[in-house]
Order: structure tokens, then C-alpha cells, then sequence
């Protein structure tokens, strides 16, 4: 780890003073991407604002089909709210699988969506969730914020203090494993709402999480399993590496996809 | 059986400290003055060094010392060496490349040694590291196993085709007339994957040098201290002999990349002195990735004959064996004397030739990893017998029971002559605990949820407890392979163990303290174990090969024999009676016949005092020490029962049930046994479906960390049903077989045979991930879109 100047602000607006006074900064939140990237010597900011203090960025609130969740709110926090278990079940589970009982201790849902990681969970259910994401600046649509891997709308030094999320009918979430890593090989979510259904597939897409249309149409017209019989995602933008190659990935989409139907249906 | 006696399940003494954070391990030492040494390895798997430019780093802050290869080179520092002779088919020495500590004028793998930085702190020792230029002239680079000896890329000089040696072993002839005979061959090609050991503890080393007794000190994170101490000196020429100190504390796993003498102890042992500062080096994950000696990576076609009996008449077997960049310490021995003496298995093969081609290609050096080339034996053996049975349409169990041996000893045709075994005792055993008759409902069961059930066998032996030195001498060993012990008595009757062999995991303070407390008659908290300080310990060969037990504790069962018969002079001088008339028994001493004793500590005071005899009859004191050299490998085997179920949606395995039942002879700690068939079979397991390391066409370390490199979890693997036989093993005085390596061997070929047998078809490699099971799947369901 290269040596650094260490920032610890206790409101939103004290650390975005802070990215105005100094520059090559990094925010830390659950630090789970950026602080091995550090140690390893693959990232040596000069400044790092931890916003572990921030007590406005924390918290889960619910206002009719609206559930909003405060950028530093831990996953551990996510799985276990009653708000989150009430109004977006498939929400709380998705947190619950996310890492191991110390991941999801410090892990944060703004740190998830900020770094964008390809196999990261929450993009999904932001996606599914058609989520609206709160910086310091302005509201960005979940459609709009996921610009490809570990690219986001956030400009240079733009703090997200929340995501809201739209309560679906129903939603569910299932996740294949990488083996090696228990990152999303493949990370399905869906959510069918009054006026359709949203599809949302982490891990798998060569750019990313992305929503897999044709199969948002199929389950718009007929939510369940067999509506999916022959709609597939395009192997051509699937990622592929040494635990699955693109063809695997666009199989195990669908049999995810699949599955989380099943799951969404059975919780009815 | 006390309760602290031989075959007690006595909780282990160690524990507490490790369970607390108490143990001391080679980082938790630090000396005054203690500087950071840091490494510059190498990004490329192959490349000319045209210039070293140390200049700038240097001048940086906290830098003390930066030196490279030359500066070894002009201290005479030796290279590192391979410590057992091989000899091609044609006789000719093995081809052992130069392995200087660091890089002289080439590297030849991603993570070799290129430079070290001395500096007050670890950061300053990396940041001056980046500064270092180095000039490379970068070269093509050759990974592949089988394709080595064809490259045009040459690893080392002296040896144009890539090829350590061409070696061989077994009865050619007899074994080509039996395939001329044969009524059914059956062939197979397999890899043995390689693996990376990922020992929990990270290799370290702190020398130190003190000039006013011009002596050494390294703390090293080693399964066999006096082994390096000797290398060390000897080969390398650190340091003399006499004045090197070797210290292996708490050790946090080996799993054999612990037995090796590394470029890292040398350069920290040879700058403690030349920086006058004691140097201190921790390696940090990816560099035990990239650094540590990796396992296996075999790459072998095989094939076995059989009659119209359904019996094995011939086996033969070509193997390739990597051996990575350079020669480490026992590399060579690994595929040759480890391993083909092992394929006869469990079974009565009249006729055996195998054939060895190790390679040097550009990528980490491959050595010893639990079990060195007894998995890969058995692998080849197990896959191909099940492949066998399954062609010929019969149970695999019971043509491997047809083909048992049954007779001991019994002599194979491949050097081991096995003393004692009952392996269909074994068979059974398992076939009842795995339930095997209803095997074919539960298959039924898991078809009708649409998943794919497999039964798989593993019918193991390993040769453990290495090893009688004359024999190992004249198969081309370096060094004998004995143990050996020394029991101090003090005047209040404890006792202290002094043993060669080292525990890195073992639980020797525990299984050993329990031998002495089963001899001696006293408790086990009377008993010290010391052992891995050459400064304590007179000599010792360290652990590794299961060897502890039925080496290490033969030598202290020795030195206590000897504890007793002088124990039994001092009795006879105290009570005033004829030594000959002097028994000892439940730890007293006693005169026959009488009702006259004296308890053990009561006679250590006597010894120790002596004031009831004269000097001229006896020596006073209670301390023997015992080599022991034994007679025999031992042969633990047993038999294992992997069943699967194949979720062929998405090729996920799980294995839903395991059994084992080992006859590892004579257990003096039956939970600490368990514990190593567990580890073992989890590490097997690993080998099976998660663990693989993957290099790509550049050299690169695709899997140089946790997240694609996948070790088990507990999640990966079942409860497992273990049980025991029992044949004492005759070659030594305790019975024991040896018991750390058998899971990590047995395990593979049950898992692949369960996932075959699942499938319905032979085509998968290790690690069957989900990935593999899913396409081999595809084919088994659709075979003709397969082809």
C-alpha cells in the first residue's frame, strides 16, 4: 500500500468539500474492492475520504411502494430490515447472499453500485428494481447510472447518499456462484410489476449487468418458468474466462432466470 | 488403553495456544535492529536480464541495501540444489539447470528472484523495488506439460529438448508379453492437475547474524530444519554447519511446500551478515502463489491388460511429468521413485513398466504436495480399474476384489514388497457403510428429480513412513532417511522429548507425549515435545511422507526402551536386587516376586542424585538417545466411496455421501487420525472438482489468488463416514502405518468415478467444475449433437 492522506468527514457536505479542496481522491465505504486494490499496490490514491462516519448516509426508510436504503447502509443492515423483509423481500435476500458474515458487516449497498464490479449483486436489483439512485448532485434512473464495468454515471467526486427502489408485485433473485471467488458467475433478478416485468443479469454480460429484454417481454405476456422456453440471451455479449466460458454463462442465465421465476411464483 | 495411553482420543495439547492466538510462528519473531527484506520478481515467464540498474533504489529513503545475483555470485554462494540423483534409461545423470537464489543473466518463471531490497520498513522496501531497472530481453515462454520436449523454446542450457530425464521402472518385456496376451486392453489418457499447496501460513524467514561468535540464527518457516541447516551450509555454503542455527517454530501448514530450501532463507541468512542487521522476509499471498513449489501436473496415457478371467495381467503407463523452471529440493524424486512403485495398488499385477519423461517449462517448480506421487499413481490406477470393470461389465467392486492381493509379503514387480494388508476386509467395510445394495434406488430416486447419481471407488495404497536409508541411498537419494530422538529425564521425573521430526499441524505434543505417558506410566502434562531448533535437537530428518509416526516415534519407542534398562540398573542399585530381577510396569519399577517398587520419578531422583551407587558401576543420569532406520516402507490403503449427484442444468456436483475406511495399522490418537482423513480428503476433493493451476500461453498465473484459484470449503463437502481396519505393521515397533496423506490419495479417483459413473462416460478432466460437468453432461445426454 502506497501511503496516503486519510479524510474522515462526518456529513455529505464536509466531504464534498473535501473532493473540492484536494485532488486523486478515492471515497472508501465498505472498502471491500478498494483496499486490496490498494494493498496490492494497483490503486494508490493520494487522499481517501472515509465515509464510515457519515451518520446521514445510513438508514432504510419505506413510503408506500418506496423503499429507500442510505448509500452506507451495510448488507448485513439490508437483510435483516424489517422494512426491506416487508416491502422487497427478494431485496433482503439478495444482501443476505452477498459475501460471508464479515463481508456483509462492512460491505455498503452505495459502495456495490458506485464500483459497478461486474459481478457485484446489487446492480441487479437496482436494475429489476427500476431504482432511482441520490447523489449529492442530482437523481440518476438505475437504466441510466450502469454504464458498463466499473463505469457509472457518477462524475468525478459525485457522492451517492441514497437508492430507492420500487416495490415490485412480486421479485426474486438467484445467484450461481463463481466457484473460486462466490462472486455472481451469473446473477439473475426479477421483478414483474403492474406494467411489466424487469429482468436484470449480473455477472454474465461482457458490459456488465444489463436487462435481458427478450425475456422481460416473454414474462410480460406470461410470468412463468416455460414462458422462457427458447428465449435466450446472445452469447456474443457474455463475458467468458478460465470458470465459464460465454456459452455456459448464456446457458446458466436461463436456467437462473428460470429458477427465479419459480422462486418469485412460489413466494407469490 | 489409558487415558492418555496409546490409541486415546486425547484432546491436543496444542490447541489452546493455537485456538488463542498464542502460537509462535516465524513473523511473530522480531529481532532488535530487524530490517525488511523485499523481493523483485520477475513479471515475465521467460526473459533475458540485459541490465540491472540497483542506482535509484538505493538512494531511496530506508534503504539499506539492494543486492542481485552478482553480489551472491561474488560471495560464492551456491545455488539451490536437487537433493535426489535421477538416471535416464540410458544411464546419464539427470540435467539440473543452474538455480542461482537470484536471477544470474536470466529468469525463467513469473515470480522468480531478480533482486532484494533491505530496508527499515516493508513499504520502503517495496517502493525502492519499483525503482530498480531492469532491462529484459523477453523470451517465448513454454507452460505446456505435454508439449515441452517438442518447444523451441529452451528453459536451460544443458538441456536442449526441455527433458530432465528419461526414466523407467518395471519388467518391460514381461509386461509387452502380456498385453500380447491379453484378451481385453483398456487405455486411458488423463491429466493430474497442477496445484498450488496454500499452506495457511505464508513462507518466512529472519536471519540474523552474530559477529562476536560469527554464528547464524534463521527462523524459517520449515518441515525439516536440519535438512536446511545442512543444505544450507553444505550445498549453498551459507554458513558452516556448527554455526548455523536453524529454528522452525509454530509452523502453520506445509503440506510439503515446507520441506524445501528456498532462495528467500538463503538470501535472508547470507544479509543478515553482509547488512549486518538482522533481515527479515514475510511472503504475502501472491507471492506464496507464484513462489511456493507447486504439486502434480502429470500428463499420462495408460493402459491395462486383462485375461478372460477378468484378471490384471499387465499395466503399462507413460507419464510426463512438469517439473517447472528449476529442480526444487526433491522434485525429482516425486514422479520416478514415488510414484511408479506405487501403481501395483492393491492389486496382484504380474507384469508393470512405466515410463517418466520429466520437463522444465517456465512456470513455478513443482515439487512434493501431500502425498507426492502417490496421487498421482493412484489416479491413474483407479480410473483406469474402473474403466477396466466398467468395459469388461462388471462391479467395480468386485473386480477389484478378484484382483486383490492377498498373500503378504508379497513382492510387486515394481521394487515395493508389502508386508501386511487385508483389503477386502477393507472393501467390505465400505460397501456396507456406503450402503451399496440400495445404491441403484437412490440413483432411481435422483433421476426422477431429474439429477444424474454416481457410485465411485477408490481402492488405495500409499508407501509412507520413507524410508529405510539404504534403500533410498541406492535409488539416488542424497541423505538417509532414519529419525531420531532423545528422551532427557529430569531429576523430578518429567520428561522432555527432543524428536527430529516436526509438527506443522500434526499434533505431535500430543500423540507423541502419549507414547512416552503409555511407556513410562505418567501423565501426559509430565511430557515436553521439543523439536525444529538444530541448537535443541541433536539431528532429524523433519516431517513429511507420513513419516512421523512410524519413524519419528519408533526412534523415541527406542530411546525409551533404553530409558527403561537404565532405569531398571538404577532400581536395582536403590532396592538393593539384581537388575535381572527388576520389572517395570504400570511406571514402576519393582522387584519381582516382591511387593518392593519404586515409582519412575522416585528413580530419575535416584539417577540423577546418585548417591546409592558408584560412578564406577553406573553413570548417573537419565538421558538415551536412538536413530531409528526402519526396515519397510509401511503400506496404509483402504478404500473410499464417493457418491455424487449431477444437477445437469448446470453441472453443479455435490457428493451426498463419503466413506472411508483406512488401515492406517496400530492409532495412538484415533480423533487426531480422523482429523487428518478429514483434511486429506477435503484437499482430494479440492484437487477433484475445485483446484487448478492455470498458467496461460505468455506464462501468466491466471489463478494467482483466491478468487480464481478455488480452494474447498466445508460447503463442498459432506459428513464423512469414516471407519478403520487394522493390520499392525510388522516393519516397526509401534505398529504404525502412517495416516496424513491417505484422503488427499484416495480422494480424486473416487470423485471422478462417482462423476463418470454419473454421467455415463469418460470424458472429464480435474477439476470437474460445473463448467466441465455441464458440457460433459451435454454430451452424455446428447450424444449425437456431440458428435
Amino acid at each position: 500500500m502506497y501511503a496516503f492522506e486519510y479524510h474522515r468527514p462526518t456529513s455529505v457536505s464536509e466531504a464534498a468539500k473535501l473532493v473540492g479542496q484536494t485532488e486523486d481522491v478515492k471515497f472508501l465505504a465498505g472498502g471491500h474492492t478498494l483496499l486490496p486494490t490498494m494493498k496490492l499496490r494497483l490503486a494508490g490514491p493520494a487522499h481517501l475520504i472515509d465515509l464510515g462516519q457519515v451518520a446521514e448516509l445510513c438508514g432504510i426508510e419505506r413510503s408506500g411502494d418506496t423503499l429507500t436504503i442510505g448509500a452506507m447502509t451495510k448488507h448485513t443492515e439490508v437483510a435483516n430490515s424489517p422494512e426491506v423483509r416487508a416491502a422487497i423481500p427478494a431485496l433482503a435476500e439478495l444482501a443476505e447472499l452477498i459475501g460471508d458474515p464479515h463481508v456483509r458487516n462492512r460491505g455498503t449497498i452505495g459502495g456495490s453500485i458506485a464500483n459497478n464490479d461486474p459481478s457485484a449483486d446489487y446492480p441487479a436489483a437496482c436494475l429489476a428494481l427500476d431504482a432511482t439512485i441520490v447523489t449529492d448532485r442530482r437523481t440518476i434512473a438505475a437504466d441510466d447510472f450502469f454504464q458498463g464495468i466499473f463505469t457509472t454515471a457518477l462524475d468525478e467526486g459525485e457522492i451517492i447518499t441514497k437508492v430507492s427502489f420500487r416495490a415490485p408485485a412480486q421479485g426474486a433473485y438467484a445467484k450461481f456462484r463463481n466457484p473460486a471467488s462466490r462472486y455472481a458467475l451469473v446473477g439473475v433478478f426479477v421483478a414483474q410489476y403492474a406494467d411489466g416485468v424487469r429482468v436484470a443479469v449480473t455477472g454474465a454480460g461482457s458490459n456488465g449487468v444489463f436487462r435481458a429484454t427478450a425475456m422481460e417481454e416473454a414474462l410480460s405476456r406470461n410470468f412463468a418458468p416455460e414462458a422462457l422456453d427458447g428465449v435466450s440471451v446472445p452469447e456474443t455479449e457474455m463475458n467468458s474466462d478460465i470458470h465459464a466460458d460465454a456459452a455456459y454463462r448464456a446457458h446458466l442465465v436461463g436456467v437462473m432466470a428460470r429458477r427465479t421465476v419459480q422462486a418469485a411464483a412460489a413466494r407469490g | 488403553m489409558t487415558v492418555t495411553g496409546i490409541g486415546a482420543p486425547v484432546r491436543r495439547k496444542e490447541d489452546q495456544r493455537f485456538i488463542t492466538g498464542q502460537g509462535r510462528y516465524v513473523d511473530d519473531f522480531n529481532r532488535p535492529g530487524q530490517a525488511y527484506a523485499y523481493f523483485l520478481r520477475s513479471p515475465h515467464a521467460h526473459a533475458a536480464i540485459r541490465s540491472i540498474d540497483t542506482g535509484p533504489a538505493k538512494s531511496m529513503p530506508g534503504v539499506i541495501a539492494v543486492f542481485t545475483g552478482d553480489d551472491l555470485a561474488a560471495d560464492k554462494i551456491g545455488g539451490l540444489i536437487c537433493g535426489w540423483m535421477i538416471h535416464s534409461k540410458d544411464g546419464s545423470p539427470m540435467k539440473a539447470g543452474p538455480h542461482p537464489a537470484l536471477a544470474q543473466g536470466k529468469v525463467r518463471y513469473v515470480g522468480d528472484h531478480v533482486a532484494v531490497v533491505i530496508a527499515e520498513t516493508l513499504a520502503q522496501a517495496k517502493d525502492a523495488a519499483e525503482a530498480i531497472v531492469v532491462d529484459y530481453e523477453v523470451l517465448p515462454a513454454v507452460v505446456d506439460t505435454a508439449q515441452a520436449a517438442k518447444a523451441s523454446v529452451q528453459v536451460h542450457d544443458v538441456s536442449p529438448d526441455n527433458t530432465v530425464f528419461n526414466w523407467h521402472l518395471g519388467n518391460k518385456d514381461e509386461t509387452e508379453a502380456a498385453f500380447a496376451r491379453a484378451k481385453h486392453v483398456t487405455t486411458i489418457d488423463l491429466v493430474n492437475n497442477r496445484l498450488v499447496p496454500n499452506a495457511i501460513e505464508p513462507r518466512a524467514a529472519l536471519g540474523e547474524y552474530d559477529s562476536g561468535t560469527d554464528t547464524y540464527t534463521l527462523y524459517t518457516t520449515s518441515q525439516n530444519p536440519h535438512v536446511a541447516r545442512l543444505v544450507l551450509s553444505a550445498f549453498i555454503g551459507v554458513a558452516p554447519e556448527h554455526k548455523l542455527r536453524v529454528i522452525a517454530p509454530d509452523v502453520g501448514g506445509g503440506f510439503g511446500s515446507k520441506i524445501f530450501i528456498y532462495a528467500e532463507e538463503t538470501v535472508c541468512v547470507w544479509a543478515a551478515k553482509k547488512v549486518k542487521r538482522p533481515v527479515k522476509w514475510t511472503a504475502d499471498r501472491s507471492e506464496a502463489f507464484l513462489s511456493d513449489a507447486h504439486g502434480r501436473d502429470h500428463v499420462t496415457h495408460a493402459e491395462m491388460a486383462t485375461d478372460e478371467n477378468g484378471r490384471i495381467i499387465g499395466l503399462r503407463v507413460h507419464t510426463i511429468a512438469n517439473l517447472g523452471a528449476y529442480l526444487s529440493t526433491f522434485s525429482s524424486s516425486v514422479p520416478t521413485y514415488l510414484y511408479a512403485p506405487l501403481l501395483s495398488g492393491q492389486y496382484d499385477i504380474p507384469a508393470i513398466y512405466c515410463e517418466v519423461d520429466a520437463v522444465y517449462t517456465n512456470t513455478a517448480p513443482v515439487d512434493a504436495y501431500r502425498g507426492a506421487g502417490r496421487p498421482e499413481a493412484t489416479f491413474v490406477l483407479e480410473r483406469l480399474v474402473e474403466k477396466t470393470a466398467r468395459e469388461l461389465g462388471q462391479d467395480p467392486a468386485e473386480f477389484r476384489r478378484r484382483n486383490y492381493i492377498t498373500q503378504f509379503p508379497h513382492a510387486t514387480p515394481v521394487i515395493m514388497t508389502y508386508d501386511t494388508g487385508d483389503y477386502a476386509a477393507s472393501l467390505d467395510k465400505a460397501l456396507e457403510i456406503a450402503d451399496y445394495k440400495n445404491f441403484p434406488a437412490r440413483k432411481q430416486e435422483s433421476a426422477r428429480r431429474g439429477k444424474l447419481r454416481g457410485i465411485g471407488f477408490s481402492s488405495y495404497i500409499e508407501a509412507c513412513g520413507i524410508a529405510p536409508s539404504q534403500a533410498v541411498g541406492s535409488l539416488g537419494a542424497g541423505v538417509g532417511l532414519w529419525e531420531s530422538a532423545e528422551v532427557r529425564v529430569n531429576p523430578t521425573g518429567s520428561v522432555e522429548v527432543l524428536t527430529g521430526s516436526h509438527s506443522h499441524g500434526q499434533g505431535h505434543e500430543t500423540t507423541f507425549a502419549q507414547l512416552v505417558s503409555d511407556r513410562l506410566g505418567i501423565p501426559i502434562d509430565q511430557v515436553s515435545i521439543v523439536h525444529g531448533d538444530t541448537d535443541k535437537v541433536q539431528f532429524g530428518m523433519g516431517t513429511y511422507g507420513s513419516r512421523s509416526g512410524a519413524v519419528g516415534m519408533s526412534a523415541i519407542a527406542k530411546a525409551l526402551d533404553k530409558v527403561i534398562a537404565k532405569g531398571k540398573k538404577v532400581a536395582a542399585h536403590v532396592l538393593e536386587a539384581s537388575e535381572g530381577d527388576i520389572e517395570f510396569k504400570d511406571g514402576r519399577f519393582g522387584v519381582a516376586g516382591t511387593d518392593r517398587s519404586l515409582a519412575f520419578g522416585e528413580v530419575a531422583l535416584q539417577a540423577y542424585v546418585a548417591h546409592k551407587f558408584s560412578g564406577q558401576d553406573l553413570e548417573p543420569g537419565l538421558k538415551e538417545g536412538a536413530f531409528y532406520d526402519p526396515t519397510n516402507f509401511t503400506f496404509p490403503a483402504g478404500v473410499h466411496i464417493c457418491e455424487v449427484e449431477i444437477d445437469p442444468e448446470t453441472g453443479v456436483t455435490r457428493i451426498e455421501r463419503w466413506t472411508a475406511v483406512d488401515d492406517f495399522g496400530v492409532l495412538i490418537n484415533p480423533m487426531i487420525v480422523e482429523g487428518q482423513v478429514h483434511g486429506g480428503i477435503a484437499q482430494g476433493v479440492g484437487q477433484a472438482l475445485l483446484e487448478g493451476a492455470v498458467y496461460d500461453q505468455s506464462g501468466q498465473l491466471v489463478t494467482a489468488s483466491f478468487n480464481d484459484y478455488c480452494m474447498p470449503r466445508a460447503i463442498d463437502l459432506p459428513s464423512f463416514q469414516i471407519d478403520m481396519t487394522v493390520t499392525p505393521c510388522p516393519s516397526n515397533p509401534l505398529g504404525i502405518k502412517g495416516c496424513g496423506e491417505a484422503g488427499a490419495i484416495a480422494a480424486p479417483p473416487a470423485v471422478i468415478n462417482a462423476i463418470t459413473d454419473a454421467l455415463g462416460h469418460e470424458d472429464i478432466a480435474m477439476p470437474a467444475t460445473p463448467q466441465a460437468v455441464w458440457r460433459a453432461a451435454q454430451k452424455a445426454r446428447m450424444p449425437m449433437a456431440a458428435e
